[in-house]
């Protein structure tokens, strides 16, 4: 933390717009990157190594929805079956042309991202609350039309099996396999959003956000900004259907239903809106809640129940808690974890002086 | 010799009310028009028309030679009119530099996926219009604010950040839409010297709404004045003051002439 600003000085505009505009941000990049690709996956456990993949997989979500309402003010609570739309893409080409995941999770992504657009039409004429109705119709006629399609779902279960993806001749099947897999995506995804906001792009994205005839009137059309917006963040979202179904081994619409839209949801508003951290630390809370409360009530629920009554309570604490701390979040910080991690870092800032 | 920017007989009601009836106006290219009028004349739905928000009735509207009647706001922006707002309309969490940055939205080409890989194309682009900004930053004097939200700026910095911005679309025509509402003395002065500069250096045609008579009789080339929706009158400053029917819109029916008070710069 010790590290100062004065000091440093720019010459370039390239500097002076770089992403990391501070020295001690390339040292931070580096130790996180040694800590993410050396000491988490050969240090943890093959399950602890599942948890931290469905940490990145949550990352792409929430990276994706985060463009669209964050970032654009769009809502959606339809992610989940654009999540499901790149899924049943990939497994049906996977199985039906054999073809490689790559080209797989590309067609799910665009396969998504056409989708997304199109439920994302009403956007035009409606916002907010009617906005938010319109993409949950989407999210239900989606979810009807794979589950009732049998061209789509394969049959009675609705669920695809899919082979693992391979490498070259190298399978990708134990959990430190697709941990460095997935975490390729998650740094893609992660500079692939830093830089599309803090170009044309983005920039006129948050415009629309926060004045959208202030933006029309500088010349953005806010028709295509806003599909555009819908497209990005649901090839987000086909991708991460598909890394899911390859994670999962199965696609499955029911991996992909409206409670997904919400989860995904609460990530960003606890994370933070508008803000690239924020997805992280959002997936990252949403995803570890469940499993946190599960040790802490086997380790500790026998004190204060009965075992029968900590089996049950266990999956319900999850949903209460879970609503308690949006509404915590909402009205204590509205611009949640990344908020929180601001503060800190500009306590630090300064340390030991008060500014 | 027709003008950059001309309305002809442009009607616009909404429901049962008449705003504007039957105006023309007519912009020479490098001028500064002023339209003044009482509360309610219609000014401001004249601007709208001309950017696209409304679409007149009848009548038509037309730049460098070209019907731009029926276009949308963002094509008309395209085209080369930039505008300011009576109640400011600048993007209030970003920051100065990136409102400005945003002004330049219509020279950029900047798509998607090379946006995503920023390192290349989009990199030399952002510089480009960087440059362009920086120069926009030291003529308005806000060198020391690049980096504030804009909504976090005093009333009267916030109207030059917005001016700013419209000059970044390098535009042909500048609307300005009473930019010196609510401001003081000095701030008034700045925005005048600004005005006038933009005019004189860059060749900015600029059509001028403003309630400062004073302002407005020291710095228009012609100035038009609206009443009930109607053009009443036309010509330099002078005449306007002299008109009968000038004075009878404002000040009812008297001898005096309109109130040349206020400040004069």
């Amino acid at each position: 933390m010790i590290h100062r600003e004065c000091g440093v000085l720019k010459t370039t505009y390239e500097a002076d717009m770089g992403l990391y505009p501070l020295p001690i941000a390339k040292w931070t990049v580096a130790a996180l990157g040694v800590l993410f690709v050396v000491v988490i996956p050969l240090s943890l456990h093959e399950y602890y190594l599942s948890v931290a993949n469905l940490v990145w997989i949550a990352v792409i979500g929430a990276l994706g929805l985060n463009i669209l309402v964050g970032y654009t003010g769009q809502v959606s609570i339809g992610h989940g079956a654009f999540m499901s739309v790149g899924a049943y893409t990939a497994a049906n080409l996977a199985n039906r042309l054999g073809s490689p995941w790559p080209v797989n999770l590309l067609a799910g992504g665009l396969m998504a991202a056409l989708i997304g657009a199109i439920v994302g039409i009403p956007s035009l004429r409606i916002k907010g609350l009617y906005l938010a109705i319109a993409t949950l119709a989407g999210q239900l006629i989606i979810e009807w039309t794979i589950n009732h399609v049998t061209f789509i779902s394969g049959g009675v279960q609705a669920s695809i099996e899919v082979a693992r993806p391979r490498l070259g001749p190298m399978v990708l099947s134990s959990q430190r396999d697709m941990y460095y897999f997935l975490l390729v995506f998650v740094v893609l995804g992660i500079a692939g959003t830093m830089n599309l906001m803090r170009t044309r792009v983005g920039r006129a994205f948050i415009a629309i956000r926060d004045h959208d005839i202030a933006a029309e009137i500088i010349g953005i059309n806010i028709f295509r900004y806003k599909l555009l917006a819908f497209a990005i963040s649901s090839f987000y979202a086909g991708v991460t259907g598909v890394l899911y179904t390859y994670f999962l081994g199965i696609a499955n619409y029911e991996q992909f239903q409206i409670g997904v839209s919400i989860d995904y949801l609460a990530m960003i508003i606890i994370g933070g809106l508008g803000s690239v951290l924020g997805s992280i630390f959002g997936a990252i809370f949403v995803t570890l809640l469940p499993i946190v409360i599960r040790y802490a009530m086997e380790a500790f629920g026998g004190i204060f129940f009965a075992p029968q009554t900590v089996l049950n309570l266990i999956p319900n604490l999850r949903l209460m808690l879970f609503g308690a701390l949006i509404i915590f979040f909402l009205i204590v910080e509205p611009e949640g974890l990344n908020r929180l991690w601001r503060n800190i870092r500009s306590y630090f800032r300064v340390w030991p002086f008060a500014y | 010799m027709s003008g950059l920017l001309e309305i002809r007989d442009a009607s616009k009601s909404f429901g049962g009310v008449q705003a504007v009836t039957r105006v023309s106006l007519e912009a020479q290219k490098g001028e500064i028009l002023s339209v003044i009028g009482p509360n309610g004349a219609g000014k401001t739905t004249v601007l709208n028309m001309i950017s696209g928000f409304y679409h007149p009735d009848s009548g038509r509207i037309s730049l460098e030679g070209r019907d731009v009647t029926e276009l949308a706001p963002s094509r008309i922006a395209e085209l080369g009119v930039a505008r300011t707002f009576q109640n400011i309309a600048l993007f209030r969490g970003m920051t100065v530099l990136d409102n400005l940055m945003l002004g330049r939205h219509v020279h950029m080409k900047t798509g998607v996926l090379s946006a995503c890989a920023y390192w290349g194309l989009a990199q030399k682009e952002e510089v480009v219009h960087r440059r362009r900004v920086e120069d926009i930053i030291d003529f308005l004097r806000i060198q020391d604010l690049r980096r504030r939200p804009t909504g976090s700026l005093p009333y009267g910095l916030q109207k030059r950040v917005e001016l700013g911005r419209a000059l970044a679309l390098d535009p042909k025509v500048l609307l300005l839409d009473e930019p010196m509402g609510g401001c003081n003395h000095e701030e008034k002065e700045d925005m005048a010297r600004f005005i006038l500069d933009v005019n004189e250096e860059w060749g900015v045609t600029v059509i001028l709404i403003e309630h400062d008579m004073g302002v407005v009789m020291d710095i228009s080339d012609r100035v038009a004045v609206l009443d009930m929706g109607q053009k009443i009158a036309e010509g330099t400053p002078d005449e306007v003051r002299a008109n009968p029917r000038v004075i009878k819109a404002y000040l009812g029916e008297t001898k005096a002439v309109p109130s040349t008070g206020g400040s004069r710069v």
